[in-house]
């Protein structure tokens, strides 16, 4: 029996990760062509021009990134320490429910609000926008998965601080909340990932840009838009573009995730 | 140097349900003090009370007066302040996980703002001395976690985290009752050079600890304290038939 249920292991293991190296294999299959120095340095040639790149929307895209990281990271991870250590109440439970809901709300809609507030006010598309509509995206995510991480921290690491006359706010920030840190950090690359991706809710806020920007009240490029566009296109030079640009998306998300990773890793100690 | 704790009238509730009925006791400064009694007796509630832990856990509340020296414990003190001068070794041995072996010792602190450094060496040595850790971990203070040390270890680490903020009393929640045999040992001696300096008070199921390294004795029962005197009258010849009872291992 042992056996059966380790080779049923094995056998879901195998079919979880058969997916992944299918889309990597292809996407290095289709997009390795097409990459070479001008698609990373050089903006996009005019229609039916052959060659350029899409160094504006790598750029873009790390832009609009830092934007919703500097935005939803924080406020997802206060909202999480709330829940967690101060919101065994109504009130928590009301979060709680706010931030599954907005889980569940499409991402079109959430480029919909960004537009409502952000570009309608200031009268044109923006990486700003774009920045927004992604914080939003990663707030319930980040903050569900700190609460998670900082319940699983032992009551007994918190009185433990408490008794050497380490005050609530201390204890949560330098004690509970590092504890939890790898933890945290998982649930903050998860949203990263997510939303690094994301296309819908840029189509109307960041907008894209076939140019350089470095304004971020400005249209910008981002990778996501510039796949979609290009995909849609009729042009073969286009299509393998856009390849190129899914296979240049993914590399820079696994490499942002692992970077942090090993950051963390490096300033903890391992078998704590 | 210790200070005596005088207990008035202390009672404590969680929500609605009352742990403790009217204690009043005097633990002695520089004596070592064991609370004995059943499980769910309310001794730990009680040792709780004394460094105002017991409001952390929600609905709690205590009511009554205890000072510690010449501090009044729920009259006008922080309860931050008052956990300075009142550490707390607690049932299961919990250094900081992400900490090394110095973090964990210099954490209190550190964590209120302390950054002299080379104040800070000198106390953790002091405190790591003390609680008779220093030789097993001198070599490795910032290369280990607090975690990877033995049982054992970790309750003299935790035990050298209390010491470092210098308190005057220390209470110990049942400190031996993860341990085995011979650390539990090494804390009792512990216990024995500690009084010197602090004022111990300790919660133990295990009466020969409460014989071997305590000068007084209370024991507790559902609540109250049913009787208060010197250790050796406890377990040899004490006034209540309960409390008999109990030391002769006729119930609990």
């Amino acid at each position: 029996m042992d056996h059966v249920m380790t080779g049923v292991a094995v056998l879901t293991v195998i079919l979880v990760l058969l997916p992944l190296g299918a889309i990597f294999a292809y996407l290095i299959y289709k997009g390795i062509g097409s990459i070479n120095l001008a698609f990373l340095t050089q903006t996009p040639k005019p229609v039916g021009e052959p060659g350029g790149g899409m160094a504006n929307a790598i750029v873009g895209s790390a832009t609009i990134l830092t934007i919703a990281s500097l935005m939803g990271v924080p406020l997802g991870i206060g909202a999480g320490i709330y829940l967690a250590e101060y919101g065994r109440n109504r009130y928590g439970d009301i979060v709680r429910f706010v931030s599954d809901v907005l889980n569940g709300v499409p991402s079109i809609v959430i480029g919909i609000v960004a537009y409502a507030i952000v570009v309608l006010r200031q009268k044109h598309f923006s990486a700003l926008a774009g920045g927004v509509a992604l914080a939003i995206m990663m707030v319930p995510t980040i903050a569900r998965t700190t609460e998670q991480m900082l319940l699983l921290v032992p009551q007994a690491i918190r009185e433990a601080a408490y008794g050497i006359g380490v005050s609530r706010w201390r204890t949560t920030l330098s004690i509970t909340l590092r504890t939890a840190t790898s933890g945290v950090i998982t649930g903050v690359m998860l949203a990263f990932a997510r939303v690094a991706g994301e296309t819908a809710p840029l189509l109307f806020t960041a907008f894209g840009n076939q140019f350089w920007n470095r304004d971020i009240n400005q249209p910008t490029a981002a990778l996501s838009l510039q796949i979609y566009t290009y995909a849609l296109s009729p042009f073969d030079d286009w299509h393998r573009q856009a390849w190129a640009g899914s296979l240049v998306l993914i590399v820079l998300i696994v490499g942002a995730v692992s970077a942090v990773r090993i950051a963390v890793r490096r300033g903890t100690f391992a078998g704590a | 140097m210790g200070v005596g704790i005088t207990v008035e009238h202390v009672n404590a509730y969680y929500g609605k349900s009352q742990a403790l009925f009217d204690i009043n006791l005097v633990v002695q400064a520089n004596h070592a003090t064991a609370l004995i009694g059943p499980s769910g007796c309310g001794k730990s509630t009680f040792i709780r009370c004394l460094n105002r832990m017991h409001e952390t856990i929600p609905d709690a509340r205590v009511e009554g007066t205890v000072r510690i020296g010449d501090l009044s414990v729920y009259n006008g003190t922080s309860a931050t302040q008052l956990r300075r001068r009142v550490g707390m070794v607690f049932q299961k041995p919990n250094p900081f996980p992400t900490m090394s072996i110095y973090d964990n010792v210099a954490a209190g602190l550190k964590l209120n703002g302390f950054r002299n450094r080379k104040q800070l060496d000198e106390i953790v040595h002091k405190s790591l001395t003390s609680s008779a850790l220093w030789d097993e971990v001198k070599d490795s203070l910032h290369k280990k976690s607090g975690a990877s040390l033995s049982g054992g270890q970790q309750q003299r680490l935790c035990i050298a985290r209390a010491l470092a903020v210098q308190p005057e009393v220390l209470l110990m929640d049942e400190p031996c009752s993860a341990l085995d045999p011979i650390s539990t040992g090494k804390i009792e001696e512990l216990i024995f050079q500690l009084k010197e300096q602090y004022t111990i008070v300790i919660v133990t199921h295990n009466m020969q600890q409460a014989a071997r390294v305590a000068e007084f004795t209370g024991f507790f029962l559902l609540g109250k304290m049913i009787e208060f005197d010197k250790t050796e009258k406890i377990f040899t010849n004490p006034s209540d038939k309960r409390t008999e009872d109990y030391v002769t291992g006729r119930f609990g």
